[in-house]
Parts: structure tokens; C-alpha cells; sequence
């Protein structure tokens, strides 16, 4: 308790392991009332471990871990009245209509009857599932059992929120769906911690995040500050005329003291860059040398790149990963 | 949710439905250990509702084993079918429901094996609620397949001397007498690793337990020590309780004997049942 009475989430030196594999290894996390934290890590990397700890599934074998100042282990009656779980396969009963679902859910919330059967309703209606309310969860696709899974979840809105790889295997727009079910979750009030395996993802949703990989936290920060500790912004622009890359190139050089690599695109030029200032000054300098600019951008480097400087290796999957979110 | 929103969403959008839902500041208190059995009670219930052929699979054996018993083998055995019938049919009554009580530990197996018992486990209830409420609820599917069994035996020419008031108790003694031995079947289902393994065991050893009783044949024609294991079955012992409230000769010793049967299968299976059930939750 004391200093953490603002942390949702706190753990320190978290450990867990299954025979002879260290799944969660020493694990410190610190995540602030009111925000989204986002885990990211390849299959395996110790996310939904952690998360069953932390959702009181499973005991740790050393280290604390506590959930709105309340330990997991000793007081996990008061941490599972706090919080809501959507794991990572549908945590629904596929035997159920969906109606069916979320009335049982909210008869073990504590609602009467009529109550529950209304909430229910209420839910359906606005996760967009009214029509199928009365099928069995057999019958939904991918993208309607998470919506399920969300309404589910906040049948009661919890304090916090556990989504273990919410969008994994979705398409775009079902993706898009769930994204916007998350912020209008953090706009409530709600704590909201989620896995998952898309770099892109955690830089859209969370305010922080924590880079897993084989049960250790390799890196904790905000989003940008991640991107900044791997390495520089890159500086890119497209000539309008493709003949002009070489002189364009010399410029570029001596303005930014680096050197510029032609892109795969005869017109594109790209170079690193320690300061923003320099790379205007060298938009500038091409201007006066008449060298005309199709288009130009100035970006940190892509999560996916932070996760190949931080473990020596890709995220698992990461090529498509990035393909579907793109 | 907007179904004709697409994927080029704008990224500060929040959904404006949903997001109204959240704004239930509704917080009731959680439910105490009966309400949230009565709650998976509820859910037991639903899904024979929606699976009805399950209860009908479950009642289809013993349909078959009265007629193969009575025409096949009655006549040899108790010197006229008709007459056999009436020694059989309180057996079989049992017989359904140890079947379809079987059926308890494969459903318990899958169920845990879901991602929807992790949901459940970390909610605030009563935890023991999950089992306790699903074997509440199978009561309902035992009292239905012991009635339909009845009413096959009825219009088989079964005649309880008793009539409707020895049916009845007998009809509720054989639902007590499955609720008790359901906990081998949770038992069961907590300690397999995968549902094909409850079913292959439980088949196993629901054989012994129904052939090594009295159901088909007195125990005084068979060698002494059988006899002794026969008499100490839990089976037999529902089974003469089950027999005598329908001819309506139950007397004090049978319905001792089978309450100590009820009882220790209760309390044996119900705390393996309890243990499995606490080591699987913390791994």
C-alpha cells in the first residue's frame, strides 16, 4: 500500500516456472491508475502468465505482485472484485446464446434478474450484436465473440481491465472496433492492460508500455521514449525528378554531415538524423539549389525495429503482424 | 457499435454507444454462495435445452437393456417376464441415472479446459458454486430420465405395489443416490488430463459397479465372497432402497444402508473433488 495507492498494477521480481521453463522471470511492472499500459512480446514471451497472476489464476512462485495496492495472492477476493478478464481464447460458453452469456454473467456480478437480463440487452445493443443475441456463440465470428468477450467484461465496468491479445487474428475493421471499445474504456475511468504481438498496436493504444521477451522485461517506457532509446529519427523525401538523387545526395550529405542511402524508389533518399532543425535546413538548402521535393518525412523508427535492437532478434510473426495492421 | 463505420476510422474516435453502457455506475454487491449456484444451476439447465438428445442418448440404453433383460433372459431367470419385469425395472431406474450421471465428469472436463472457467475463477464468487450449481442442475436431468424410465416400464407392465407414493419416493431416492455418486465423476473429471480419458475410465468402471450388483439377479445365487461385494456396492444398496419404496416394503435398514452409501461417497469424492479442484485452480 502507502507510495502505490495510485498504481493499478505494481510487481516486483515476479517469477513463475512451469517445469524447467522460467515463463514469467523477474518481472517489475509499474502501471498508473487511468492509463493504457500495453505488454508486447512475441508467442511464449510470458504475457499471459503474467496476466494470470495478476488476474489471480495463478500463484506466483516468488515476488509480489498487487493490484490497486491489494496483493493477488493474499487478497485475491478483493482484487477479482475489482477487475475483469478477457482472455486470450473467447471466455464465453460457446454452448450459450449470447444473451445467455452475459444474463449468467451478470446474475455473478451480483445483478437481479430482471436487472441482468436488461443489462444484457443494453450491452448487445450497443456492441453492435443484437441480432445474433439469441444464437449460440458457436455460430459468431472471430470479430463478434470479442465484441462479446468486451460486453462481457463490463457488464459491471471493472477498475481494471486485462485483454490478452484482444486483436489477434481480426480484421481490420473488427480491429478498429475493439480499439475504439478500449478508449472509450480509458475515457470511463478504466484501467486497461493488454497484450499483444502487434508493435503498432501498443504505439496507437498505450500511454506505456513494456517490451517481454523469454519472461523478462527488456524495456519500459512510453512509446516514443522506446523509439527514441534504440536509435535516431530517420529523415526521408522523394524527389520529383529521379535524375536529380545524386547532386541531391551530395547536399544532403554535407547539410547533415551523414551520409544519405538511396531508397529502392529511384527518387527517394533516406538519411539518419540526430536533430529535427537540421533536416529543415536541408529541405531548404534543396529548394535554393532548385531541386524540387515530391514529399518528405521525418520519423522515429518503427516499433519493429525497437524490438530488433532490444532482443537481437524479430518479433515472432512480425512481418505479417505489420501487414495486417497496416 | 456503428456497423457501417469502416476500417479508415479516425484514431481519436470513441465508441459513442458503448461508451454510454460504461457510464453504469451500478456497482451491485457480489452474489452470495446459493445465488451463484442457482446462477450455474441456471447455465446446466440452458444447455440440456439446448442438447436434448443428450437426455434421450442417456435413456436410450436403459430402454434397451429392460426389453433384452425382460423378453430375453426373463423368463429363464424369474420364470415369466412379466414377473421378472417387476424385479428389473426399479433397477434400471437406477441404472439410467448412474449412466447418465457419468456424463457429469466429461462435461466438468471440458468446461475447466475453456476459456470461460478462467472467466469465472477470476470473478468474486463463491468458487465451489461452479460444481455445486452444475450438479444442481443435473438433478432436473436425473429426475427426467428416471421418470421416462418408469413410464417405459409402465407401459411394459411394470405395477409397483405401492403405486404413485412408492414411485415418487423411490423416483427421489435414485436423484439423491446420482447427486452422491456424481462426485467419482468430478473426481474423475478434475484428475484426467482430457475429456477421452474421463469417458474411457468412467466406461470402465461403471461395468463392475452395475453388473457386480443386484440389479439383473439376487446376490444369494452367486459365491459368497461375490456375494459380500455385491452387498457392499453402493448400487445394490440404492437399488434395494429403490425396489422396496416401490413395492412399498422399505424398511429402516434400507434406507440406512443407503444413506451410508450416499454418505461416503459424498464425503470421500466430494474432498478429493475439492482438492483436485484447488490444485487445478493455482497452476
Amino acid at each position: 500500500m502507502g507510495p502505490s495507492a495510485d498504481l493499478a498494477i505494481e510487481t516486483r521480481h515476479l517469477t513463475k516456472t512451469f517445469g524447467t521453463t522460467r515463463a514469467v522471470d523477474g518481472v517489475d511492472l509499474a502501471v498508473e491508475t487511468g492509463t493504457v499500459f500495453g505488454f508486447l512480446g512475441p508467442n511464449g514471451a510470458g504475457k499471459t502468465t503474467t496476466i494470470r497472476i495478476l488476474s489471480t489464476l495463478t500463484r506466483p512462485d516468488s515476488g509480489t505482485a498487487e493490484v490497486f495496492g491489494l496483493d493477488v495472492v493474499r487478497r485475491a477476493e478483493a482484487v477479482r472484485a475489482r477487475i475483469s478478464l478477457t482472455g486470450q481464447y473467447a471466455s464465453v460458453d460457446e454452448d450459450l446464446t449470447g444473451r445467455e452469456n452475459l444474463i449468467l454473467l451478470g446474475r455473478l456480478r451480483g445483478h437481479p434478474w430482471p436487472r441482468a437480463r436488461a443489462r444484457a440487452d443494453e450491452l448487445l445493443a450497443a456492441f453492435d450484436l443484437a441480432e445474433a443475441a439469441g444464437r449460440s456463440v458457436k455460430t459468431y465470428s472471430g470479430g463478434m465473440r470479442r465484441r462479446l468477450d468486451i460486453a462481457a467484461s463490463v457488464i459491471v465496468p471493472p477498475d481494471l481491465l486485462f485483454l490478452d491479445e484482444p486483436t489477434t487474428g481480426l480484421d481490420p475493421a473488427s480491429r478498429n472496433q475493439v480499439w475504439d471499445v478500449v478508449r472509450a474504456l480509458v475515457e470511463a475511468g478504466t484501467t486497461v492492460l493488454l497484450t499483444t504481438q502487434y508493435l503498432h498496436e501498443a504505439d496507437v493504444l498505450a500511454n506505456r508500455m513494456a517490451v517481454i521477451d523469454q519472461g523478462r522485461v527488456i524495456a519500459q517506457g512510453t512509446p516514443a521514449e522506446l523509439k527514441s532509446s534504440v536509435g535516431s529519427a530517420t529523415f526521408q523525401v522523394r524527389l520529383r525528378d529521379a535524375e536529380q538523387r545524386a547532386e541531391a545526395e551530395r547536399l544532403i550529405g554535407s547539410v547533415l554531415s551523414a551520409a544519405a542511402h538511396p531508397g529502392g524508389d529511384p527518387a527517394t533518399l533516406t538519411v539518419s538524423v540526430t536533430d529535427p532543425d537540421r533536416a529543415s535546413r536541408a529541405l531548404a538548402e534543396l529548394s535554393a539549389a532548385g531541386i524540387p521535393v515530391a514529399d518528405f518525412s521525418l520519423g522515429q523508427p518503427s516499433l519493429d525495429e525497437v524490438f530488433l535492437a532490444l532482443t537481437g532478434h524479430r518479433a515472432e510473426d512480425d512481418r505479417t503482424a505489420q501487414e495486417e495492421v497496416a | 457499435m456503428n456497423p457501417t463505420r469502416t476500417a479508415e476510422t479516425s484514431p481519436s474516435t470513441a465508441d459513442a454507444p458503448v461508451a454510454a453502457t460504461l457510464l453504469s455506475r451500478d456497482r451491485p454487491t457480489p452474489p452470495g454462495p446459493l445465488a451463484a449456484s442457482l446462477a450455474f444451476a441456471w447455465r446446466a439447465l440452458v444447455r440440456v435445452r439446448r442438447n436434448p438428445q443428450q437426455l434421450f442418448d442417456a435413456v436410450g440404453f436403459p430402454v434397451m437393456t429392460t426389453l433384452v433383460f425382460t423378453y430375453l433372459f426373463g423368463g429363464a431367470l424369474a420364470g415369466s417376464t412379466r414377473e421378472y419385469l417387476q424385479h428389473l425395472l426399479p433397477g434400471i431406474v437406477v441404472l439410467s441415472v448412474v449412466m447418465i450421471s457419468m456424463n457429469t465428469g466429461v462435461a466438468l472436463n471440458v468446461d475447466i479446459s475453456k476459456g470461460v472457467s478462467d472467466r469465472f475463477r477470476s470473478m468474486s464468487i463463491w468458487q465451489p458454486s461452479v460444481l455445486v450449481g452444475s450438479l444442481l442442475g443435473d438433478l432436473v436431468r436425473y429426475a427426467v430420465a428416471a421418470t421416462v424410465t418408469v413410464l417405459v416400464g409402465l407401459a411394459l407392465g411394470f405395477r409397483p405395489a405401492d403405486g404413485v407414493r412408492g414411485v415418487v419416493v423411490g423416483i427421489v431416492l435414485v436423484v439423491i443416490f446420482a447427486f452422491s455418486l456424481a462426485w467419482v465423476w468430478t473426481a474423475l473429471g478434475l484428475a484426467a488430463a482430457k475429456p477421452e480419458i474421463v469417458m474411457n475410465v468412467s466406461g470402465l468402471a461403471v461395468f463392475p459397479l452395475l453388473f457386480l450388483s443386484n440389479i439383473f439377479v439376487g446376490p444369494d445365487t452367486m459365491p459368497g465372497w461375490l456375494e459380500t461385494a455385491v452387498g457392499l456396492n453402493p448400487v445394490t444398496r440404492a437399488v434395494t432402497a429403490v425396489r422396496h419404496a416401490m413395492a412399498g416394503t422399505l424398511t429402516a435398514g434400507d434406507l440406512t444402508a443407503y444413506a451410508v452409501a450416499c454418505a461416503a461417497l459424498v464425503l470421500v469424492f466430494g474432498a478429493i473433488t475439492g482438492v483436485l479442484y484447488n490444485r487445478r485452480r493455482h497452476t
